[in-house]
């Protein structure tokens, strides 16, 4: 081959090798073509699950465009929703889901926790699997399933304590209300508390196992119980990461849908007694979305969609971030 | 009796006592820790006895076989939202797990400091997203455009919850592979894409189908996201241009229906779900369980 032939063969041959190096980048320790386009389609795959989370929020904020254009930030302060003048707010659903979300956490924290413990920390190894397999059992169950047993087995007899506790307390102002539904506030909070039991407790269970032993048998050895040695050592090290594990469980609380759709009432009003019938930001959703009729509806529907996202995000990064700085920290891009 | 005897007598009642009272404390904490423990255990026990007690009875082979009668007749069955929510799901499934698959390979064998770890990081938090929004997501970006609820877009919303389940899971799995297996195959001269595919892959098979598996059942009891998707269907459907019928949407609506035949319908639709969701859950968790002690 002639040289000036060679040389322009040559750079062709560079300018495709430089072309294939832009679209398909080298990798450290591989030239092959093969490993070049197989990173470049993995690399696509994970491009895509971040490309999928920014739809979306982009999809979110298209659909309720027409809303925020509309209400503004006047949305989240709002309390009336009525379809006949056209005018939405989303605060007394915002205020149900938290009192329920409340209730719930107040009932499911001591339960899941001391439950934790006594799993990781009491139960003799090969017994342990025996009680925790159920209960990792249940946090797989669907809310459909919850939310059936709720109204059906559940509602009946939170009718029965509803009733006798205005019977008998019925002055205390948040105890006189409508006792007879059954559905209400605290059916709403106790079904949550219900699904997220399970959730708080698997997850605080890994995070007391990862407490080094010999932060115990240190404590055992100088003579304290072993209550003293979890009050006194394994529960302050383990603080952050049980921390992290309620939230989870909050944000699950938050998201819930179909169960508390189902047992929580289901009404358009800011609540007065743990009795009252009352909307969650989900059941909302839920509910209204077969009687959207407007476009205006359908997107306030959405905006308030967008507000359930961005709480659940917020929640759901925090416990990440939490949970992540105290048990494998390997992952944690925010230390 | 000297003073020195009084002090260390009186000295070892206090400690005597304090101790008591020490043991005391423990007594009642483990004592409500127990009951604790109790109420969650019994937790499942109720509510799954109640599903097999109510769904049990009525269940039958015509439920499962008969499509729905009008609504108020007896009789009937739901097959055309067990079909149904085969078909979205496996279609979801399809959507879903070659792009998580892929994910987790990039973040597992191509180390890369920054995309890797926030690919990571965003399908930890994507996992908390409520299925409602889900359902939002996939009504905006199908439903509205195609003008038609469809059993497609059903898809898209399972397909949005399984990716981050599948994700980790695979990641986890593809974790747990010895990179000595991978080294061996490397030293072979064998490329690193078909190591991945003809060694990492195949080694780590059973828990990455556990991982789908697991995922797949977790959106099959999804009722939430089907609402303003599939929509459901009285109808016969195999076409999932049109709104088809699920299983757990099935459950909501004839759960909160005025017939006492859709009650009894409802509970035996939630024995069938409860124990597809029970099994694949149990399986998950006995092959991962055999895995970790191997």
């Amino acid at each position: 081959m002639k040289p000036e032939l060679q040389a322009v063969s040559q750079s062709s041959l560079g300018s495709i090798s430089a072309a294939l190096d832009w679209l398909l980048p080298r990798q450290p320790g591989s030239v092959r073509l093969g490993d070049r386009f197989f990173h470049l389609l993995v690399r696509m795959c994970s491009v895509f699950i971040i490309m999928l989370a920014l739809l979306l929020v982009g999809d979110l904020f298209r659909g309720s465009w027409e809303a925020i254009e509309y209400f503004g930030l006047g949305f989240l302060v709002g309390t009336t929703w009525d379809p006949v003048t056209q005018e939405f707010g989303s605060l007394p659903p915002a205020v149900g889901t938290l009192i329920k979300s409340t209730i719930a956490l107040i009932i499911a924290v001591p339960i899941s926790i001391g439950s934790a413990v006594f799993i990781a920390f009491y139960i003799p190894r090969g017994w342990r699997t025996l009680v925790s397999y159920p209960i990792e059992l249940l946090a797989g169950i669907p809310s459909i399933i919850f939310g059936l047993w709720g109204l059906f087995i559940m509602v009946p007899v939170i009718r029965t304590i509803q009733v006798w506790l205005k019977a008998n307390f019925g002055w205390i102002p948040f105890l006189d209300g409508p006792a007879v539904y059954g559905v209400g506030v605290l059916a709403g909070g106790m079904m949550l508390a219900i699904m997220i039991t399970p959730i708080i407790t698997a997850i605080s269970r890994d995070i007391l196992l990862t407490v080094p032993r010999t932060q115990v048998e240190a404590l055992l050895a100088l003579g304290a119980t072993k209550w003293e040695a979890i009050w006194k050592v394994v529960l302050p090290y383990a603080r952050t990461g049980l921390i992290g594990a309620v939230i989870l469980g909050l944000g699950r609380s938050i998201g819930e849908t179909m169960a508390v759709t189902m047992v929580g009432g289901n009404n358009f009003d800011l609540p007065h007694t743990l009795f009252d019938p009352i909307h969650s930001m989900a059941s909302m959703i839920a509910s209204e979305f077969a009687e959207a009729t407007y476009s205006l509806y359908v997107s306030s529907l959405i905006y308030m969609g967008l507000v359930l996202f961005g709480i659940t995000l917020i929640i759901s990064l925090l416990a990440q971030l939490l949970i992540w700085r105290l048990s494998k920290g390997e992952f944690a891009i925010l230390d | 009796m000297s003073i020195a005897a009084v002090n260390t007598a009186s000295a070892h009642l206090a400690t005597d006592r304090r101790f008591r009272l020490r043991k005391l404390i423990e007594r009642v904490a483990v004592g409500g820790m127990v009951c604790c423990t109790a109420v969650t255990v019994s937790l499942l026990w109720i509510i799954l006895g109640y599903v097999v007690y109510r769904g049990g009875k009525a269940v039958n082979w015509e439920l499962l076989t008969a499509l729905p009668t009008p609504p108020g007749d007896p009789g009937g069955g739901i097959a055309n939202a067990l079909v149904g929510s085969l078909i979205i799901v496996a279609l979801g499934a399809l959507m879903a797990v070659p792009i998580s698959l892929g994910a987790a390979i990039f973040v597992n064998e191509f180390p890369s400091p920054r995309l890797g770890k926030s690919v990571r990081f965003l399908a930890e938090v994507l996992t908390g997203v409520p299925s409602i929004v889900v359902g939002l997501f996939a009504y905006a970006l199908i439903v509205q455009p195609t003008g038609s609820f469809s059993g497609f877009s059903g898809s898209v919303a399972y397909a949005f919850i399984m990716v981050p389940i599948v994700m980790i899971s695979t990641h986890e799995a593809l974790r747990r592979v010895p990179s000595h297996l991978r080294e061996a195959s490397l030293a072979l001269g064998i490329p690193v894409w078909r190591t991945i595919l003809w060694v990492v892959l195949p080694i780590a098979s059973r828990a990455l189908l556990t991982g789908i598996l697991l995922a797949v059942a977790r959106a099959l009891g999804e009722a939430a996201p089907m609402l303003f998707t599939a929509f459901g269907n009285p109808f016969w459907n195999l076409d999932p241009s049109k709104p088809m019928a699920t299983v757990p949407h099935l459950i909501y609506t004839y759960a909160t229906g005025p017939y006492t035949d859709w009650h009894d319908k409802a509970w035996a639709a939630s024995f069938v779900l409860l124990i597809v969701v029970l099994i694949t859950s149990m399986l998950t968790r006995a092959a991962l369980r055999s895995k970790a002690d191997e």
